[in-house]
């Protein structure tokens, strides 16, 4: 997996991103998926059993798991870790 | 496959509580999401946190924390958890309460904590409005905001809930808004490792009431005007903190000092006068000490 860097050059990632989302306790209210800083969640077209579109993870590539989404989240439906990324390098 | 984790906020809470009553959209949660970071971080013993709160949507935040929690009377939160750190020292007192709860109703008990400086955190999450009742006028709510009592606009001047604490004597006073997550986080984790009364007032959208009443849109706008509009002014004086209907929002930490508690205060006061003969309260299972 790699990012491009400031200065142009490959990096290698460390860890990856990871987000588990609750679907059913969501609410729908989409601050995750607003002021996620990587842009890495969208709404589902979908509903979940309440009647709402709860996120769906829609770039796990993009994610680098600040756990923002998880500081936003009203309903406690939604969490970011990091997770070591697998031994490649 | 990654393995199976919990939400980091599930320790903190009663599962068997969840979902929350609170709305789609309303800025609670996101501020008790901020305090069980801010718990996690300062590695309290949970044992030893107790959470007050009145009534109202806010209210309900003692009822979802898995902590030693007490639900008062309306406006009481304050008078009850000061008798309760009073009591037993070791504890460290958090009174969760709503713009309605903590300066209408309970609006006498908030000066007179802050001029005691009762040894409490007090986290006030300000939606402009009593949101459980259905959406009547607060000490908070700008002019010409409409409220369910106002249905012409609010005409009453507000209080600056910053600039009220810290005339009536509190030692560190912060504004906040539900946008600000990790700020808010981090000022809950400096104020609960700090002594006095901590006032932290926590700008939230209420979408079902106030912000539908005054066709302002989703709390998701609400949010994106909060980062719009908000400054971060460290230090500033509270007297220029006040709230308009749509103008700038001052975040920040506006004092932090330190001057001694209540209990401090009378255990000085006392032991001057009686000397040896005063014997400092203690908790009944322990050694008191002299």
């Amino acid at each position: 997996m790699n990012t491009e860097t400031s200065s142009g050059a490959p990096k290698q990632k460390r860890f990856r991103g990871v987000v588990v989302i609750n679907r059913d306790n969501c609410k729908g209210c989409a601050f995750c998926v607003e002021f996620c800083p990587t842009h890495a969640l969208e709404l589902d077209k979908a509903y979940n059993a309440k009647g709402y579109h709860p996120p769906v993870f829609a770039k796990p590539e993009a994610c680098n798991g600040c756990d923002m989404c998880g500081l936003y989240c009203p309903d406690f439906a939604i969490f970011g870790y990091r997770e070591k990324a697998e031994e490649t390098a | 496959m990654s393995e199976q984790r919990e939400h980091p906020v599930n320790k903190f809470l009663r599962m068997d509580r969840m979902p929350s009553i609170w709305c789609p959209g309303c800025g609670i949660g996101t501020t008790v999401n901020c305090f069980t970071r801010a718990l996690t971080e300062c590695d309290k013993d949970l044992d030893k946190v107790a959470v007050v709160s009145g009534i109202g949507c806010t209210g309900r935040v003692a009822g979802y924390l898995n902590l030693d929690s007490f639900h008062t009377t309306h406006g009481r939160a304050l008078p009850f958890a000061t008798g309760l750190k009073v009591a037993n020292p070791e504890l460290d007192v958090v009174v969760y309460s709503g713009d309605g709860d903590l300066s209408a109703i309970g609006g006498n008990h908030f000066i007179h904590a802050a001029r005691r400086n009762s040894d409490i955190l007090c986290i006030c999450v300000n939606n402009f409005t009593y949101g459980m009742t259905g959406g009547q006028v607060t000490p908070t709510t700008p002019e010409p905001a409409i409220a369910s009592t106002t249905p012409y606009g609010a005409f009453e001047p507000t209080f600056n809930l910053p600039h009220l604490a810290a005339s009536s004597g509190a030692t560190y006073v912060a504004r906040w808004t539900t946008f600000h997550v990790r700020q808010l986080a981090r000022s809950m984790r400096d104020a609960l490792s700090k002594k006095g009364f901590r006032f932290i007032e926590v700008i939230a959208p209420c979408p079902t009431l106030y912000l539908r009443r005054n066709r302002l849109g989703e709390a998701l706008h609400e949010m994106r005007f909060y980062k719009e509009k908000s400054v971060i002014k460290h230090g500033a004086d509270t007297r220029e903190a006040a709230l308009d209907y749509r103008g700038q929002i001052v975040v920040g930490t506006f004092v932090d000092t330190r001057r001694p508690t209540w209990l401090e205060a009378m255990n000085k006061r006392m032991s001057t006068v009686l000397g040896e003969k005063f014997v400092p309260y203690a908790l009944p299972t322990r050694e008191p000490k002299v």
